[in-house]
């Protein structure tokens, strides 16, 4: 086991909208135990604590990690902070006027409103050209007083963001430390230190974005902090970040914007290594919400991540984050026919509330839900989540009959299954366009599903997509929970330097790397979790001269004894033969003869927590598959009726083989095993989906 | 040209898989759109992603899919450039499953002379089952004027190479004699190359794609589906035309002048409405003009479609939204001209094209009225040469204001209808070329007033750092971007450069060749916003004090336009307000 400081045991927490899920981890003993409380919108604390209590004392507690959504809120829900804005003269509207975009390709209503308004947008005299040369520096007294009119003006964190800064920092820090002895709380930053990277309008939104947080996450965090010092709590308390890495209390005040996709990047770090563990290296992820499916992709037991992602028009967040695409395909997702005779689900959503006709919660459009509750793959009788005691399956046929069924003359059961099928293929698209449109094989990939829907429809998945099988996780409802508790500890950092590669000075680079590469451990370093190493990683994006977009080029060195060289160093050769690989790898042609340039140096340090034994999450011996069976209900498949047998998934012993057409229920998730799939249980107790062996 | 195609289907398809297909096949398109945006050479397909992507019929070359994301204007002219390869195909015969042609005629598919189309067949046991097509916008070829908006050509000679559809592969083998022709014919022969290569990388994939799906389904149902997707377009348009009133609805708007004269030049339509199909009459327009502003027949359909596109958002992208509407554009106008008549600038004609669709149907739907946009793409260069005495080209078009709609303001500092255009950034720009930007600015008190003001155009501030030439083709500096509904235009385009002698500003408005400026000197460009739509008067005055709070406008005119008056310290004065907005409007 680890070396280090964990003594007592390390919790994972996942607040969601509605449950708080915990996932307890007894380092010493290899002992896990799970709890679910509802969730308190607004005071997040309270179930936090609530769920903690139920392990017994806070105090006993050595580490706790936490998946959080309250940074995603405030930006989907635009309940940030007031933020004032320092800008170089001529350039404050460079957030209000994005790229130059608009919202759909087709449509040109809408408007935009950014998060800081223009009248806390001011600009002081300053220029710093693209060398880097200081055409003209700041007056400090002139960004004072714009800070101190901010401040009056009710502004509760303040953003420097001054042009050219990537190319050097030292009018935005001179300005950093004008505005520090006047502001009136510790929310202040500026862009060099939280993106060095070319492009202000990407550089301006994430600072801007950042300050916006930072009151936000800071006083979600102090609150959290107090409740569990109110409990005697000593041990270490950390934050998920969006690129699937853990970090300190203290980097998420400064930088709550990498929290943007804590909850969900949580998730697929656990999910990737539940089925790496399983003996599948290569997943999808699926998880199917009330209104959208998110999927992503892991390689090798390795996450994707996405240099830059929107969180809405205009609002751009460049930091690394796993890349999650989203689309508007989930159980709420309404299904209906067009003036055209076509028939849709989704992207618009009945949601959570009034939710689906089957809830009686005032909704009569159906919805997919809907159409699994028709077909007998949703048990009416035990819904999930336990809100509701049981689903209204004759208003979901109705719905299906008069929105669906009529208008596409199907019968209602065929109708039923349309839906299903359109749901279904939507699910195929989102993983054909992470997978196969990335050049990877599907019949390489298993669907990991997680969340409380995405095993309703594994089977379709696999046999649409060509997969090579699903893995249900043993308990999918707390993967989030649990991938705090494994996530590693990572720090990114990125840096524009510009160098075109023919006769790049490589001892000069090679001196920036071990610097970059030094603060990113020290980082690591200082968050105190225990690890048993840390890797640095380096990263060049680089194009040939005159392209605008880049190509990601892993290289293959590390820092040793403070240096990349001599021998396994850095040279010219080295990062051209990993370009001309990975731009091949991108496109199929290489330009010979045209010359390349190096735009950003990135730098990630991560430190390998130590191994997490999932065995843990096993059933115990003792429990056999009669013991399971729970008896059998009508499922409709490929247009009949089919006997199927229902068994209590928990309850099913390690190699446990069932052929479909079967139904394994939980409490929080439902599988549904196709006619031609069958499943069977693996040593770690997850359910494996396959086509049956002919 | 017929894009005419039959909607009787060749055999029935379920619709399940014809939504799987639906979506399948946009991904493909989208796939190759975005394949190219990250492999381009130049900002303008990079990042200004003026460049498209689809499926065409095999016969008739009408449009089957394109990708969600393609430059509008080229989703509608991509068919004709289609059909031009089916033209010559027929008459020359020849053609081998592993060919792809390569031209940029704009008389022969649509558009200006940097636009290169690159069309290949897809065949299918032996048989040519549709065509794939790239199209993306090059950075120079040839002509009078770097980057080819040439404001004063008076014929197409003057502003760039024209080849005429060939092939630039046979059978599989690239023609590089023709690449060393394009080569010796452009000021940046490599952007070019990279361009060029990163189209050839789109197609390639589509291929490999579009093989695989057939495979899967077969020919037989991804065909039917193709004939599924047009009935419905043709379908979905019938039901949002049946919807709006019978009868004639007229609207005109004009452009500055056509770089080489003063006179303004008309855009006239008269959109007739008889149940579910629509009559475009663009027969009052004027005659030819002797410089740039005059487009192809083919770009004129094209505009339309995207103005239509706009207007009703559910149609799908295909060419069946087009089999109810007859268009009347008679080679007596500028808007069907013939070689070597130039067509440079057609951008701003197109963009004046769109503007009147949308008058027009604001008279028929006012529901569905947008104001008009900014409505000119500032085409602007600044070219030098650097210490080390390397030439330097600076191209770039600039953004403005949207029009006010029933929904919202119009959105401020967009791109134009005809593109889905990013802006390249300051520092990008400042990286590659000696120059330095002064301001990067909204430009107060430029958008028109109404219920929902439009959109607010731009200022952006410009120093060299050599000495420079500069060319700005231009519009919207006369005649300015219109309101609807009661909406009140929008401020005109502006345009200034210091010079030893002060500053100074174009004598044709918005157009201008060869301003020489000295290391120091600044340009100075100022965008329209957009048109207003609804009554100003309506408009909540909070609002109003809000947007004067902002900056976005004048205290003054918050007062004459808007009737809304304020405090000294910038509230909302009530009662003054009452008193003004009492007051019937002149």
């Amino acid at each position: 086991m680890s070396k280090g400081i964990s003594t007592g045991a390390i919790v994972g927490v996942d607040v969601g909208g509605t449950f708080t899920d915990l996932f307890h981890y007894d380092e010493a003993r290899g002992s896990f135990r799970t709890a679910k409380v509802p969730s308190n919108r607004g005071d997040e604390a309270v179930g936090f604590l609530a769920g903690l209590q139920s392990f017994g004392p806070v105090a006993e507690l050595g580490s706790i990690v936490h998946g959080t959504t309250v940074g995603t809120n405030a930006l989907l829900e635009r309940k940030g902070a007031k933020v004032g804005l320092i800008t170089t003269a001529g350039f404050r509207d460079v957030l209000e006027m994005r790229r130059r975009d608009r919202r759909h390709t087709w449509g040109l209503w809408g408007d935009f409103v950014p998060v800081v308004d223009r009248d806390l947008r001011l600009e002081v005299a300053e220029r710093t050209l693209a060398d880097g040369t200081i055409r003209t520096a700041i007056d400090p007294e002139e960004v004072r007083a714009a800070a101190r009119r901010l401040a009056e003006m009710g502004a509760k964190a303040l953003a420097i963001v001054f042009i050219n800064a990537y190319a050097n920092p030292a009018n935005e820090l001179a300005a950093l430390e004008a505005a520090r002895e006047v502001w009136p709380n510790a929310n202040l930053e500026c862009s060099s230190r939280i993106l060095p990277e070319i492009r202000e309008f990407e550089r301006t939104s994430t600072t801007a974005l950042n300050a916006y947080l930072q009151p936000v996450v800071g006083s979600y965090l102090a609150k959290l902090d107090n409740a569990l010092a109110g409990e005697g709590f000593g041990g270490r308390f950390h934050i998920v970040q969006s690129n699937g890495g853990v970090m300190s209390t203290d980097t998420a005040r400064r930088l709550p914007v990498r929290t943007a996709l804590s909850g969900p990047a949580a998730g697929v770090i656990a999910a990737a290594a539940i089925s790496k563990a399983a003996g599948f290296p290569n997943v999808i992820t699926g998880d199917l919400g009330g209104t959208s499916f998110d999927v992503s992709l892991v390689v090798e037991g390795q996450t994707m991540l996405a240099a830059q992602t929107t969180i809405d028009f205009g609002l751009v967040v460049r930091t690394p984050m796993i890349e999650i695409t989203t689309i508007g395909a989930g159980g709420g997702s309404i299904a209906g026919v067009d003036p055209g005779g076509m028939l849709q689900v989704g992207p618009e959503s009945a949601g959570s509330r009034p939710g689906p006709v089957c809830y009686g919660q005032g909704n009569t459009r159906p919805t997919l839900t809907d159409a699994n509750v028709l077909l007998g793959r949703i048990n009416a009788e035990r819904p999930i989540g336990g809100k509701l005691a049981r689903l209204d399956v004759d208003a979901a046929r109705q719905a299906i009959a008069t929105h669906v069924a009529e208008p596409l003359g199907l019968d209602v059961m065929a109708a039923a299954e349309a839906v299903v099928r359109i749901a279904n293929s939507k699910m195929a698209g989102a993983i054909r366009l992470v997978s196969i449109e990335r050049g990877h094989d599907p019949a390489k990939f298993a669907a990991v599903p997680f969340g409380g829907g995405g095993a309703l429809h594994v089977g379709a998945l696999i046999k649409e997509v060509g997969l090579k099988a699903a893995l249900v996780p043993r308990f999918p409802g707390v993967t989030s929970a649990l991938g705090c508790v494994i996530a590693d500890i990572r720090h990114d950092q990125v840096q524009t330097v510009n160098l075109p590669l023919a006769g790049v000075d490589a001892a000069s680079l090679d001196r920036r790397m071990v610097e970059e590469a030094t603060a990113a451990r020290a980082v690591v370093e200082s968050a105190g979790l225990s690890v048993d190493r840390i890797d640095l990683v380096f990263e060049l994006d680089m194009h040939y001269i005159g392209q605008t977009h880049t190509v990601a080029v892993p290289l293959p060195v590390s820092v040793e004894n403070g240096t990349t060289g001599p021998t396994t160093g850095i040279d010219e050769a080295t990062i051209r033969a990993a370009f001309e690989r990975a731009y091949q790898a991108s496109f199929s042609r290489l330009l010979p003869g045209v010359g390349a340039k190096i735009v950003n140096l990135r730098t990630a340090a991560i430190g390998r927590r130590p191994h997490f034994d999932l065995a843990a999450l096993a059933p115990q011996p003792g429990t056999t598959v009669e013991g399971a069976y729970a008896g059998s209900r009508p499922v409709w498949f490929d247009g009949a009726w089919h006997e199927t047998a229902v068994y209590n998934r928990l309850d099913l012993p390690v190699g446990a083989l069932i052929q479909g057409p079967a139904i394994l229920e939980q409490p929080d998730a439902t599988t549904v095993i196709d006619p031609d799939l069958s499943a069977r249980v693996d040593g770690f107790g997850n359910v494996i989906v396959e086509r049956t062996a002919r | 040209m017929t894009i005419q195609k039959t909607t009787t289907k060749s055999m029935d398809i379920d619709p399940v898989t014809l939504a799987v297909l639906k979506g399948r096949l946009e991904q493909i398109a989208d796939e190759m759109d975005a394949t190219l945006y990250r492999s381009a050479f130049n900002p303008i397909i990079a990042e200004a992603r003026d460049a498209c992507h689809g499926l065409y019929h095999a016969e008739t070359g009408a449009t089957l899919v394109q990708g969600t994301n393609g430059l509008p204007i080229f989703v509608g002219a991509m068919a004709f450039a289609v059909k031009a390869v089916i033209d010559k195909v027929a008459k020359e015969g020849d053609l081998h499953p592993d060919d792809i042609f390569l031209f940029n005629d704009p008389y022969d598919g649509g558009t200006h002379l940097n636009d290169f189309r690159l069309v290949r067949p897809i065949f299918r046991q032996g048989r040519l089952f549709c065509w794939m097509a790239s199209v993306g916008h090059w950075l120079d070829i040839g002509g009078n004027v770097p980057g080819n908006f040439n404001a004063r050509a008076t014929d197409s000679f003057q502003e760039g190479v024209r080849i005429p559809p060939v092939k630039l592969v046979r059978a599989g083998v690239m023609n590089h004699d023709l690449l060393a022709i394009l080569a010796a014919n452009s000021r940046v022969p490599v952007s070019n190359y990279g361009d060029l290569n990163g189209q050839l990388n789109a197609l390639d994939l589509g291929v490999r794609r579009l093989t695989e799906l057939l495979d899967e389904h077969g020919e037989e149902t991804v065909s039917a589906a193709f004939d599924a997707f047009t009935a419905r377009a043709d379908a979905l348009m019938r039901s949002a035309l049946s919807k709006l009133p019978d009868g004639t609805y007229s609207f005109e708007d004009y452009l500055d002048n056509d770089g080489i004269t003063a006179d303004k030049l008309r855009i006239a339509l008269d959109l007739t409405i008889e149940g579910d199909r629509m009559v475009l009459d663009f027969s009052r327009s004027s005659a030819p003009c002797a410089g740039p502003l005059n487009i192809a027949y083919s770009t004129a359909v094209a505009c339309c479609y995207v103005a239509l596109k706009h207007v009703f958002t559910d149609v799908p992208a295909n060419a069946g939204c087009l089999n109810p509407i007859t268009f009347v554009i008679p080679e007596s106008t500028l808007l069907a001209v013939k070689p070597p008549k130039p067509v440079g600038g057609y951008t701003e004609t197109i963009l004046r094209v769109i503007g009147v669709v949308f008058g027009a149907l604001a008279l028929a739907d006012p529901a569905r009225a947008t104001a008009a946009p900014f409505g000119t793409i500032n085409a602007l260069s600044l070219a030098g040469h650097r210490q080390d005495g390397s030439r330097w080209v600076m191209f770039s078009f600039f953004g403005g204001g949207l029009g006010g709609n029933p929904e919202s303001d119009g959105l401020n500092h967009a791109n134009n209808p005809i593109s889905t255009a990013t802006i390249p950034p300051v520092e990008i720009l400042e990286a590659a070329y000696p120059v330095m930007f002064t301001q990067w600015a909204l430009r107060p008190d430029s958008s028109g007033a109404g219920l929902h003001r439009g959109g607010l155009g731009a200022v952006y501030e410009i120093e060299a750092l050599t000495d420079a030439d500069v060319f700005l083709l231009g519009e919207r500096g006369v005649f300015a971007p219109f309101g609807v509904a009661g909406g009140t235009p929008a401020a005109l385009n502006r345009f200034t450069w210091q010079s030893d002698e002060g500053e100074k500003s174009p004598p044709l408005a918005s157009k201008v060749t060869d301003v020489k400026i000295r290391d120091g000197q600044r340009v100075r460009l100022e965008t329209p916003g957009g048109g207003g739509w609804g009554d100003p008067k309506r408009r909540d005055a909070e609002a109003v004090a809000r947007d004067v709070r902002l900056g976005y406008l004048g205290r003054e005119a918050a007062r004459s336009a808007y009737g809304v008056a304020l405090t000294d310290d910038g509230a909302l004065d009530p009662a003054a307000t009452a008193a003004l907005r009492e007051t019937p409007a002149a």
